[in-house]
């Protein structure tokens, strides 16, 4: 186990530096940089003198290729560089905003798995009755709304005309509410569609009528057999979305004014704040690969044909 | 009931009819079926594929979903109707008086549990048994059935065992709380053709020393003779013709009997009649939405005349015992 564990950690390595590579190389291509973002500003025309000076203490003057190697340098010692912007290192950056992704990444995660299993669970068995057709249409529609439109309507109803919840901001947990949610539905949609599809596939196979020939109630056929067979299929689906969780906060952060790596990045992106977007990025990309490195070994645990081979 | 022992049997079906339901009105799948089997006794079901004999299985088992249902008939189980039991009603016999084997052992046991926990399980269910008890009574039920070291093997996970390893499993569990009845769906199929004879053997033995009687469905003529004391012939939903094996074998009556018994290779066969080519039935089962008027089997009998096309033929004694259908016997 713990073999396996080393050895996916070490596979990371070469994606996280492919990651920073074509993020670096990116920034570098597009038309922009942090002192043109200055100008465009409102400051207006610079001293050629002091853009000069600027463009050689950030590093900017140097060929793309020197400025890559050294970046890539500091990478392994974990220094993400510093930030053009508040010219603070870009982990402190990062450490004072990565608490609150998470938090909204897990609540909204939380009531995804939460809602959307059971409810897929439910359909399932009991297919083409009236909530089986109610949750699955609400699952495609869950799954069609774009995030900031519901958080908007969310905001709208229970902020604006409710007054129950707070519309934006940071603070307790009537604050993780509305942006949770927003975030939540789509991969609870999914989760819900899944899980029905899972549930079906197994309720029809050879061991679950073994099981029901040996003379046990439907219940426990349920929650005995089928159900931890259906979930081995599901938990590939909850490891994506609990991933790219993270990267699809960034609007949502935005719009909850949440002071998440959303916000962080975003503003990056507008001032070309290479440092700040690249270790933004990262920690992002490392997020999904350690939640996918933790489904791989949830796997190991549940299914014994994968602990043999 | 036997009026010579004043017993009754263990498995008593007449008159029993399963349909499909459809959106164009049922379709009749099995139709007035009907033989019993005495207690301790092996019984054979054969037939070609699709001729019902694995629905009248379940229709035993009770576990006939929708849209498959019986429309009419009796089941008696033990001496009690099974026909129209409530699921629990027939929760409560299923695994203890009559249990079942299906053909796919590959896939017929659940792949995330140790095979002497899905043992065990019989137990719990069944005799109230605690966890820790009925771990210890499944490694008996293994050595039981010739797994070897059997301790170990408990602990083993479906995949880890070939097919013939879970087919003994399977036989383990459905024996486990020693059922009046053992219905067994084409059990040895999937297998090669070694540890057929051996499964086989075992199953008989096994079944034999505690007294379970068996309902054997099979295609295969040869091993339910091998097997079974009374064979019943079945093509397209109904029975052709019953009698002892070894009189349904030696002299059969009904020409879809005849042409099973033919199309069985024999060893030697060559040797004795010169170059013959092995025996087929012309033709296939037809499908249950159109299966023919009159004697279902007329399209491929060679002895069909008017009165097949037309009239249903009933069932009439035969020499040597048992039942044969057809209009051209005797």
């Amino acid at each position: 186990m713990l073999r396996l564990i080393l050895k996916r950690v070490v596979n990371m390595v070469p994606t996280i530096a492919g990651v920073a590579l074509v993020v670096f190389v990116l920034f570098s291509v597009i038309p922009g940089s942090f002192i043109s973002s200055l100008m465009d500003d409102g400051r207006g025309g610079m001293d050629p003198a002091v853009v000069e000076r600027m463009r050689r203490e950030l590093g900017l003057d140097d060929p793309v290729a020197v400025r890559i190697v050294r970046y890539l340098g500091q990478l392994v010692v974990g220094d993400l560089g510093t930030s053009f912007r508040t010219r603070e290192p870009v982990t402190r950056l990062i450490g004072q905003r990565l608490g609150a992704s998470l938090e909204l990444t897990f609540a909204a995660m939380g009531f995804a798995m939460l809602v959307g299993i059971p409810l897929g669970f439910y359909a399932a068995l009991r297919p083409g009755s009236l909530i089986d057709t109610a949750a699955m249409i609400a699952a495609v529609s869950g799954l069609s709304l774009p995030k900031f439109w519901l958080g908007l309507m969310l905001m709208y109803l229970f902020a604006e005309y409710l007054h129950w919840l707070p519309s934006f901001g940071y603070g307790g947990w009537e604050h993780l509410i509305l942006p949770a949610l927003a975030l939540g539905v789509s991969p609870m949609a999914l989760l819900a569609r899944t899980t029905r599809a899972s549930v079906l596939e197994v309720i029809n196979a050879d061991f679950v009528r073994t099981a029901r020939s040996k003379g046990m109630s439907e219940t426990r056929v349920v929650t005995w057999h089928v159900a931890r067979n259906a979930l081995l299929l599901v938990l590939t689906t909850v490891g994506l979305q609990f991933g790219a969780l993270m990267g699809q906060a960034v609007v949502v952060e935005k719009l909850f004014s949440w002071p998440g790596l959303g916000g962080l990045l975003v503003d990056s992106v507008v001032q070309r704040d290479i440092p700040a977007v690249q270790g933004g990025i990262l920690v992002i990309v490392l997020f999904f690969l350690v939640i996918n490195m933790l489904v791989d070994i949830a796997y190991v645990v549940i299914d014994p044909r994968i602990r043999a081979g | 009931m036997n009026p010579a022992t004043g017993d009754t049997a263990v498995l008593e079906i007449s008159e029993l009819d399963i349909a499909l339901a459809g959106d164009k009105g049922p379709t009749q799948l099995v139709d007035r079926v009907g033989f019993s089997i005495p207690r301790g006794q092996a019984f054979g079901l054969v037939g070609e594929s699709g001729c019902g004999k694995s629905i009248t299985a379940l229709a035993v088992m009770g576990l006939l979903r929708a849209p498959l249902m019986r429309s009419s008939g009796q089941i008696m189980l033990d001496g009690r109707n099974i026909a129209g039991a409530s699921e629990a009603e027939m929760r409560k016999l299923r695994g203890r008086h009559v249990s079942m084997i299906f053909q796919e052992p590959m896939t017929a046991l659940n792949p995330l549990q140790p095979i002497g926990r899905q043992i065990a399980e019989m137990f719990v269910l069944h005799e109230g048994a605690t966890w820790k008890e009925a771990d210890a009574r499944a490694i008996e039920a293994l050595r039981h059935v010739r797994v070897p070291a059997p301790e170990r093997r408990a602990r083993d996970y479906p995949h880890q065992l070939s097919g013939g390893m879970r087919q003994r499993v399977m036989i383990a569990i459905a024996l486990a709380c020693r059922p009046k009845l053992l219905v067994a769906d084409e059990p040895t199929t999937a297998l090669d053709v070694t540890v057929q004879a051996e499964i086989v053997e075992l199953m008989a033995t096994v079944c034999a020393a505690q007294g379970t009687a068996i309902l054997m469905i099979s295609h295969d003529l040869g091993l339910v003779a091998r097997m079974c004391t009374e064979i019943a012939v079945m093509y397209a939903g109904r029975i052709v013709e019953q009698g002892t094996a070894g009189d349904l074998l030696r002299a059969p009556r009904h020409p879809y009997t005849q042409g099973l018994i033919g199309a069985v290779p024999r060893l030697g066969a060559r040797a004795a009649g010169g170059r013959r080519k092995l025996a087929e039935i012309e033709g296939v089962v037809p499908a249950p939405a159109s299966f023919p008027g009159g004697c279902r089997f007329h399209p491929r009998c060679s002895r069909a005349t008017g009165v097949c096309h037309t009239d249903v033929p009933l069932a009439k004694p035969r020499p040597g015992g048992g039942v044969v259908c057809c209009h051209h016997d005797g």
